[in-house]
């Protein structure tokens, strides 16, 4: 790992190349985070990558995570590796939900829906069609290894990644509704049939 | 004439997409491949998977952490003490909770046993795809003692709960060393006796070299990791590499291979096993003395014998069993080898004693990617011999 000071020498050399890329460092838990501006992320990371003195030549992980009800909500998580030094750094790219239809005050958190079907095992509503989905620039030609977790990220967050080639469901079968590693996915059930009776007769 | 000539010679470059799976013996579990196939050679291949998606990461966003345990280990089913020490190590490096040097070495000791045991399962079952039946059986056999060992130990043969947030949940019982020691002793004359029975086996031989070889800047690229990066030449293992458990302690070696073909993939794994039966040997000549769990009562179960002795502890007791412990917000990610390589553990913790996110950065699922370059432009017998040699599992591929 890069240490305290370490990250904020990083920092300021990437300033130089990408001014206003990094907008916060936070070294915690023995670990070195970057916090980027997701338009730039690519920029950021192909300068870790290629920059004499850096090195961070492996996505270890790509991976996202929910922060709601915090905004913006969305994180990109790419943990990288420089194994000559074997120090690993931690790109985020935090990302808001884009405005939906509905007038959603500034600060607010959208309104919680239900958090748990009741026994009656209620579907949720599907979202309409033309969602609005946050996006952000894909890595794969940087990282070709970010091609299956980007589209894992996708499946499970409703992360569009700009440039991907392919992407589509990769776990969740193609038809399903919904985006169910957010926080704010309701669990609780779906009903599932069993039987031929059970689907026509039930 | 000539039409049904020209016919008949378009039909050998015909390309012809043909599904494979998921239900089929050799794709080690329900991985359904759509291969394009010209004659019998591979031109594109693209892996469908899911089908044993079980969503264990968003159960593990309700439950407390101590309880998200069992669920990370029934991810990759082979490797289950893995995935145990990839969460538990995640959480305590996020309370910031030192585990005490035994449990260090019990650790290691079992994550060894349970290396070697899938190491077995791999090449009981690949064997047995390239037509080695009996393989099957003499890995299976040596299997079973780890499994007796893990049922010793633990109670149970598999997903065994064993490892705790601070350390592990008990201490070896009395006879397991001997056991244990016996093992050890017979498995190198074990593993002498599978490469005696593979590295003659002319079918054997002509069906691993020179097949599904990728270049190691290609796999690196690729994040692949575990035996199918150092089997290209590249001596990368996290065990050297990072400072966790007992591993700076102890001698071992890290093998390579050369050529980056299926067959040092066997290499590499079988010398894998020789090395893990030495670093069981020296962490068992190592073990220390004393307590095998941290003495934290914030996070950790007070012993038994306390509970009706002293309130404080049940107090401490009932806390932890029903609500769990609170965890301050943060997030961690913490990545240890595992028999199919860089087995990472992402933790984001809300403050809440629930984890708000788990992922597990699973190796086989990053690994399958580097499927279609071992397998384009070669036979399908080819593609099903570097199939076993990827050593997919797919409970781990689709969490």
């Amino acid at each position: 790992m890069p240490d305290g000071p370490g990250l904020e020498l990083i920092r300021g050399e990437i300033e130089q190349d990408h001014p206003g890329a990094v907008l916060e460092t936070s070294f915690d838990r023995e670990q070195a985070a970057l916090v980027v501006d997701p338009a730039q992320v690519v920029a950021v990371l192909s300068w870790l990558r290629d920059a004499p003195g850096q090195g961070y030549r492996f996505l270890s992980s790509l991976h996202a995570a929910d922060y709601y009800p915090a905004e913006p909500r969305f994180g990109i998580h790419y943990e990288l590796l420089n194994r000559d030094r074997v120090e690993r750094i931690r790109v985020k790219a935090m990302l808001r939900e884009p405005a939906t239809a509905g007038p959603v005050g500034a600060g607010d958190p959208p309104p919680l829906p239900v958090a748990k079907a009741s026994s009656g095992a209620v579907p949720p509503a599907p979202p309409p069609a033309d969602e609005a989905l946050p996006e952000i620039d894909s890595c794969v030609e940087l990282f070709p290894t970010a091609e299956f977790q980007e589209r894992e990220v996708f499946d499970f967050f409703g992360i569009v990644f700009k440039g991907h080639p392919d992407m589509t469901r990769i776990l969740l079968p193609d038809d399903y509704v919904g985006w169910p590693q957010r926080r704010d996915f309701p669990i609780g059930g779906e009903p599932v049939t069993f039987t031929y009776n059970e689907a026509n007769y039930g | 004439m000539a039409e049904l000539a020209a016919a008949g010679g378009g039909l050998e470059t015909e390309v012809m997409t043909i599904n494979i799976g998921p239900h089929h013996p050799a794709t080690h579990g329900v991985l359904r491949l759509v291969v394009d196939l010209e004659g019998e050679i591979v031109r594109d291949l693209r892996p469908v998977i899911g089908y044993v998606h079980t969503g264990i990461e968003k159960s593990c966003e309700d439950k407390s952490y101590w309880k998200v345990i069992p669920f990370v280990e029934r991810m990759d089913y082979v490797s289950y003490f893995f995935q145990m020490e990839a969460f538990c190590g995640a959480v305590e490096r996020l309370v910031g909770l030192e585990i005490p040097a035994r449990a260090k070495y019990l650790r290691t000791i079992f994550l060894e046993l349970n290396r070697i045991h899938s190491h077995l399962v791999w090449l009981g079952t690949t064997a047995l795809d390239l037509g080695a039946v009996s393989m099957l059986w003499y890995c299976f056999r040596e299997r079973d003692r780890i499994l007796d060992l893990f049922e010793m130990a633990t109670g149970q043969r598999m997903h065994t709960r064993y490892f705790q947030v601070g350390g592990v949940i008990e201490d070896i019982p009395r006879g397991f060393e001997a056991k244990l020691r016996q093992f050890v002793a017979d498995m190198p004359v074990r593993v002498g006796q599978y490469q005696d029975l593979l590295d003659r086996n002319e079918v054997f031989l002509s069906r691993t070299k020179n097949t599904g070889i990728v270049s190691r800047e290609r796999l690196l690229q690729l994040g692949v990791t575990g035996p199918l990066l150092r089997a290209a030449g590249e001596p990368w293992d996290l065990r050297k590499a990072f400072d966790y458990l007992a591993y700076p302690e102890l001698d071992f070696k890290v093998p390579v291979g050369t050529v980056g073909d299926n067959y040092d993939r066997y290499r590499v794994r079988v010398a894998e096993m020789i090395e893990s039966v030495r670093i069981i040997e020296q962490a068992l000549d190592g073990l220390p003395e004393g307590p095998f769990i941290a003495d934290d009562r914030k996070y950790v179960l007070p012993p038994r014998s306390e509970l009706s002795t002293s309130m404080e502890s049940l107090i401490h007791h009932f806390k932890l069993v029903t609500e769990g412990y609170r965890v301050e917000a943060g997030e961690v990610y913490y990545a240890i080898e595992s028999p199919r390589g860089e087995l990472g553990c992402f933790v984001l913790a809300d403050g809440s004693a629930k984890p708000a996110r788990v992922h597990i950065r699973d190796a086989s699922f990053v690994n399958l990617q580097a499927f279609k370059d071992m397998s384009v432009g070669s036979y399908v017998a080819d593609m099903i011999c570097s199939l076993g040699m990827l050593d997919p599992i797919l409970g781990g591929v689709d969490r």
